[in-house]
C-alpha cells in the first residue's frame, strides 16, 4: 500500500488515461470557444489561430454581466437566509424532546422527500398573484424555503452530537437564549456551516428549473437561464455558445480550485448525517 | 465571574423547584424557518395534491373537482406511461453505472499513486459545473459533426459513428452518459471518504492473511463502506428520478418523446399545453415514486448496515 511498485505505476498510468477521457469534453469546450466561426476544421484538432472575440461577443449578446450579478445576488442572499433560519431552528429541534419539537422536525424532514416539481406550479400561481414573477427576489424567497429541510437536517444532526456544557454555562452566566445562540452555539457550528454553505451555494447557483419558470419572459436572468436563452437564439453558432458556456464555468471552477478542500469535504462529509 | 455564578445558582434552583434543563431554547426559534418552509414547500405541495383531482388550468380560480380523471387519463396516455418508464430506467441506469464507476475511481485514487490528489480534484470538478451547461456542451459533442464522431473517425472507427442524440434508441443512454460523466466524481468522493475511514491495519492484516484483492474488497471493505454506499445510492436514484435540466438541454425530451421523463412532461404539459391539472397529477405520481423508493431503500439499506456493523 505504501510502496511504489510496478503495479502502482501501471495503475497510475490507467488512472491518468481515465482522467484524460474525463477531461476530453473540457478540452473541446476550450478549443471551440477560442475558434473563429469561419474555421471549420475538426472539433478535436487544436485551433490554429485562437481568438477571444467569441467571448466579448457572447458576453454582450447574452447579457451575461447582468445574469452574473443576479446569480451572485440570489445565491448570496438566499444562502445567508437559509443558514441563519435553519441554524436557529435546529437549536430547539435538536435540544427539546417535547412533542411539538419532534413533530415539527418530522414535518420539516418531509421536505427532503417532496420533489420540488409538486410545489412548483401552485407556487408559480402564488408568485404571479403577488406580482413577483420576473423578480429575482421571488427566487431568493424560493431557495430560502426550499433549502430549509436539508440545511436543518445537517444542523440538527451536528447539534445532537455537541455537548450541552457550553450553552448551560452561558445560561448560568445570565445570557439570553438569543445571545447564547449567537455567541456560543453558532460559532461551534462552524464546520457544518461550511458544509451547508457549499452544498446550498452550489445547488442554488446551478438551479435552472425555477428561474426558467419564474423569470421567463422578463429581462431579469440568472446564469443558467441566460445560457439557455442564448443557446435557443444562436442554435447553430457553437463557437459563440461555447464561449458563453466557458464564461459561465470559469467563476465556478475558480472558486472550486481555491476552496477545493472545503468543497470536496463539504460534499463528502456533510451527507453522513 | 465565578462569584456571579455562585450567586445565581441558588436563586434559580429556588425559582424552579424541579430540576429543569438549563437553557432550553425557546420554541419560537423554529418560526422563521417553518414559515419559509410552509410558504415555499408545504402549502404549495398540499395545494398541488388537491389540484391533481381538479381541472385546474393555472389561471381560472374556479376549479371543479374531477376525482381521479387526471390519473385515469394518464393510464391511457402513452406519452405519460413512456415518461414514467424512462424516468425509472434512467434512474436505475444512472445509479448502477455512476456508482460502479465512482467506486472504481475511489479504489484507484485511494492508493499510493502520485497523481491521487490531482485526480481527485480533476474528477470531482464536473460535479460543481451547472448541469444545464454540461448538457449543452455534450449536445454539441454528440452531434452529427461533433467531437465524439470526429474522435471515432480519427482512431479509424468510422463505422461506430452515430447520430447519438437523433437515434431514439440511443438518446436515452446519452442522457445517462452525461449525468454519469458529471457525477461519477461525486460518488467517488463519498466512497473515498468511506474508504479513508477504514483503518490501514485492516487492509494490511488482510493482505498478510493472503486474501486476494476481490476477496479483501468483498468481505472487509464493502461492509465498512456501507454508510457511503447508502448515501450514494440514495443521492443518485432520487436525483435520477427528478432529472430535468440535463434532458431539457440535451434532447428536450426528443427525438419524439424518446427521452421524455416525468419532469420534462410536467413542464411541457403545464407551460406549453396549459394542462396544469394533468401536469400536477404527474407531479403527484413523481412524488409517490420518490416516496416509495426512498422508503424501500431506507428499509433495505438500514437493515444491511445493521447486519454489516
Amino acid at each position: 500500500m505504501n510502496r511504489y511498485s510496478t503495479r502502482t505505476f501501471a495503475l497510475e498510468f490507467v488512472m491518468i488515461a481515465v482522467a484524460i477521457v474525463f477531461a476530453f469534453p473540457v478540452y473541446v469546450l476550450v478549443n471551440l470557444a477560442v475558434r473563429a466561426p469561419s474555421d471549420t476544421s475538426s472539433p478535436i484538432s487544436l485551433t490554429s489561430s485562437p481568438t477571444l472575440t467569441n467571448f466579448t461577443e457572447a458576453w454582450q449578446v447574452a447579457g451575461l454581466g447582468g445574469a452574473l450579478i443576479n446569480s451572485v445576488l440570489v445565491t448570496v442572499v438566499s444562502v445567508v437566509i437559509v443558514l441563519a433560519v435553519s441554524a436557529l431552528a435546529a437549536y430547539p429541534l435538536a435540544r427539546s424532546t417535547a412533542h411539538w419539537s419532534r413533530g415539527t422536525f418530522l414535518l420539516i424532514m418531509l421536505g427532503l422527500i417532496l420533489p420540488f416539481q409538486l410545489a412548483a406550479l401552485p407556487l408559480y400561481q402564488t408568485i404571479r398573484d403577488l406580482g413577483l414573477l420576473g423578480s429575482v427576489w421571488s427566487l431568493v424567497l424560493f431557495y430560502a424555503g426550499l433549502q430549509v429541510p436539508f440545511t436543518t437536517f445537517l444542523y440538527v444532526g451536528f447539534l445532537r452530537a455537541l455537548p450541552r456544557d457550553f450553552e448551560e454555562a452561558s445560561f448560568i452566566d445570565g445570557g439570553s437564549a438569543l445571545q447564547t445562540f449567537r455567541y456560543v452555539i453558532f460559532p461551534m457550528l462552524k464546520p457544518i456551516t461550511v458544509t451547508a454553505l457549499v452544498l446550498n451555494a452550489v445547488s442554488v447557483w446551478n438551479d435552472f428549473f425555477t428561474p426558467l419558470l419564474y423569470l421567463s419572459g422578463s429581462d431579469q436572468q440568472t446564469m443558467p437561464v441566460a445560457i439557455a436563452g442564448f443557446v435557443g437564439q444562436y442554435a447553430a453558432d457553437w463557437n459563440l455558445i461555447f464561449a458563453a458556456l466557458l464564461i459561465s464555468v470559469v467563476p465556478v471552477l475558480a472558486v472550486y480550485l481555491v476552496l477545493q478542500r472545503s468543497i470536496i469535504n463539504g460534499f463528502a462529509g456533510g451527507l453522513k448525517g | 465571574m465565578t462569584l456571579d455564578v455562585k450567586e445565581r445558582l441558588p436563586a434559580r434552583a429556588a425559582a424552579v423547584p424541579r430540576r429543569r434543563q438549563f437553557g432550553a431554547p425557546p420554541w419560537w426559534f423554529v418560526v422563521p424557518a417553518l414559515l419559509l418552509f410552509a410558504f415555499v414547500v408545504l402549502v404549495p405541495s398540499a395545494r398541488g395534491v388537491y389540484y391533481a383531482f381538479t381541472d385546474w388550468d393555472g389561471l381560472d380560480p374556479q376549479l371543479s373537482f374531477i376525482g381521479l380523471d387526471n390519473f385515469t387519463a394518464m393510464a391511457d396516455d402513452p406519452d405519460a406511461l413512456q415518461a414514467i418508464w424512462h424516468t425509472l430506467l434512467i434512474a436505475v441506469a444512472i445509479t448502477v453505472i455512476q456508482n460502479g464507476i465512482g467506486l472504481l475511481l475511489a479504489l484507484g485514487v485511494n492508493t499510493a499513486i502520485k497523481s491521487r490528489n490531482f485526480l481527485r480534484v480533476l474528477l470531482f470538478a464536473p460535479a460543481v459545473i451547472t448541469p444545464i451547461v454540461t448538457a449543452y456542451l455534450w449536445r454539441n459533442l454528440l452531434g452529427p459533426d461533433g467531437a465524439v464522431n470526429s474522435l471515432l473517425s480519427t482512431v479509424g472507427l468510422e463505422s461506430w459513428q452515430q447520430n447519438w442524440l437523433g437515434d431514439p434508441d440511443l438518446a436515452l443512454w446519452m442522457v445517462v452518459l452525461v449525468v454519469v460523466w458529471q457525477f461519477a466524481g461525486y460518488s467517488m468522493v463519498i466512497f473515498l471518504a468511506g474508504l479513508q475511514s477504514v483503518p490501514r491495519e485492516i487492509y494490511e492484516a488482510a493482505a498478510i492473511d493472503g486474501s486476494g484483492p476481490v476477496r479483501r474488497f468483498w468481505s472487509i471493505i464493502r461492509p465498512l463502506l456501507a454508510p457511503a454506499i447508502t448515501i450514494n445510492l440514495m443521492l443518485s436514484i432520487i436525483g435520477g428520478i427528478k432529472l430535468f435540466d440535463q434532458v431539457y438541454a440535451l434532447t428536450g425530451g426528443g427525438p419524439g418523446h424518446a427521452t421524455d421523463t416525468i419532469s420534462t412532461l410536467i413542464y411541457k404539459d403545464a407551460f406549453t399545453l396549459g394542462e396544469f391539472g394533468y401536469s400536477i397529477a404527474l407531479a403527484v405520481v413523481l412524488t409517490a415514486i420518490v416516496a416509495v423508493v426512498s422508503a424501500g431503500q431506507y428499509a433495505v439499506l438500514s437493515r444491511n448496515e445493521k447486519a454489516a456493523s
